[in-house]
């Protein structure tokens, strides 16, 4: 890869955004305000998207949802077919996660492994009232009865496709790209 | 990797991963419930063929708290006393079926040897006077919690270096993260054809206690065994414990960020008198409770993936 990038943008920066910013509103529409509510992402893109969304909501709300990081590598059911991850830390607001109303956040929902591991997870920190999951895109193909409550993005895709997130937090730059596997 | 047999084996990128994990880990202990499913259907013999407090519990429960089964065995009470040979019991305990084997043995290379006759994961939980790495890691993970990146850093060790395991691998562990090393004790303590090996391990050595404590970041006491009172190594428990022994004005003399470390169990009044034990810059608690997160992370790192290649 010599500076291009193969594949092509589905969602640049401001698609991003307005994404984001409607899934904040959609969140404090069904939770009817922010009482209660606690973000949680995914590491590693999961949890700069949710403090984005946490950000959006108060500047709708004008008080700061919590949000925090939710580190489910030690519960995945692939460790022994993957290469040693590397473990992010799980950092809970300060507030908990007890009789609280959690989103999961996280950047693509795919197979739907990653999010029975984090539900596999939360139980261990406590009971939360109910569990909502936030993606910013969904690219189908779920090997598990599960489905995402908001979706910034319903993504079409072939299985060998690759869909990339990069944000700039942590490749500096917000898009999303598609682009054909490796083997096709 | 599948094997933990000498810190020699581990580059410093797996050094800092096994680190960094830990961290991670150090939060489940004071989780209510402390239980990861990550090694669950895994089986996990410790088969301690030395006696152990810390290390074969703390490998015990890191086991259980990532739901492994675990199951410890000594060398009393096996078919060991009854005259089998090491290789037939590994070997009858491989064809059980096991995942890893966490071997403590009083024969030095006994972990690696063990580690050619099966097929499953081989941790050295302490071989003779060879290794101990473990131990080296859980020093090392507690020294960076208090001291940050150990690069630069210049560490102590001190206490009877002839005999000691730790000593290797914390020698071994700590160069590789770029600390300062410099080994003091007696003369008669020093490991033989220490000249040669500090040349290419590239670490300092020194008689003097006193002319060393005030340049440090940490000290490690290590532990002068009981049974080489006799030896003839120093002559009296009391000249040791003024000549080299952590006192309390040698604890003055410590530069004030400096730390305390000593992998225990502690002989108070003799390498470390019970001021410096109980110093606020002593580690000494710290490490035992790091001990627990450090293994689960080795256990982590070489049980995952490992079907991969297959």
């Amino acid at each position: 890869m010599n500076g291009v990038l193969p594949g092509r943008t589905v969602l640049t920066g401001s698609d991003m955004a307005r994404a984001l910013r409607r899934v904040a509103h959609e969140v404090l529409e069904a939770n009817k305000g922010s009482s209660d509510l606690v973000l949680l992402g995914i590491p590693s893109r999961g949890v700069p998207l949710a403090r984005r969304i946490a950000e959006a909501m108060a500047a709708v709300e004008g008080e700061q949802v919590p949000f925090g990081a939710l580190d489910i590598t030690m519960y995945r059911d692939d460790l022994r077919r993957q290469p040693v991850r590397q473990v992010e830390p799980t950092a809970l607001p300060p507030g908990g996660i007890e009789g609280k109303v959690v989103v999961l956040v996280d950047d693509v929902l795919y197979s739907g492994r990653t999010v029975r591991a984090a539900l596999d997870a939360l139980a261990d920190y406590g009971r939360p009232r109910s569990v909502r999951l936030a993606v910013l895109v969904d690219r189908g193909h779920r090997e598990l009865p599960i489905r995402a409550d908001y979706v910034g993005k319903n993504l079409p895709t072939a299985s060998t496709e690759r869909v990339s997130v990069r944000l700039s937090e942590t490749d500096g730059i917000d898009e999303v790209r598609i682009a054909q596997g490796a083997g096709a | 990797m599948k094997h933990l047999l000498s810190i020699g084996d581990l580059s410093r990128e797996d050094i800092v991963a096994i680190l960094d994990t830990a961290t991670s880990m150090h939060e489940v202990q004071h989780r209510e419930v402390k239980k990861l499913p990550t090694l669950r259907g895994r089986t996990i013999i410790n088969f301690f063929f030395e006696d152990s407090t810390r290390t074969r519990s703390s490998f015990e429960l890191a086991g259980k708290w990532m739901s492994a089964d675990t199951i410890n065995l000594t060398g009393k009470g096996t078919s060991v006393s009854k005259g089998e040979s090491l290789r037939d019991t590994v070997k009858t305990i491989d064809a059980m079926g096991v995942d890893m084997m966490v071997i403590r043995h009083m024969a030095s290379g006994a972990p690696a040897t063990i580690a050619g006759w099966t097929n499953c994961s081989i941790v050295n939980a302490g071989d003779g006077t060879h290794e101990h790495p473990s131990q080296a890691l859980l020093d090392a993970y507690t020294m960076r919690a208090r001291l940050g990146d150990l690069q630069g850093k210049h560490v102590a060790l001190v206490g009877d270096l002839a005999h000691s395991r730790v000593l290797r691998s914390n020698l071994l562990c700590l160069r590789t993260l770029g600390a300062t090393v410099t080994l003091v004790a007696p003369p008669t303590l020093m490991p033989s054809g220490i000249g040669p090996w500090s040349d290419v391990d590239g670490f300092a050595t020194s008689y003097a206690l006193d002319d060393v404590l005030p340049t440090v970041d940490a000290v490690m006491m290590l532990r002068v065994q009981r049974e080489r009172m006799s030896g003839g190594y120093f002559p009296t428990a009391r000249e040791y414990a003024i000549t080299y022994g952590l006192t309390k004005a040698r604890l003055a003399a410590l530069p004030e960020h400096a730390v305390i470390c000593h992998p225990g169990p502690m002989n108070r009044g003799l390498e470390i008198s019970g001021d410096a034990a109980d110093a606020a810059q002593s580690l000494v608690l710290e490490q035992v409770s790091a001990g627990v997160a450090v293994r689960m992370s080795i256990l982590y790192h070489l049980l995952s993936g490992e079907a991969m290649s297959a």
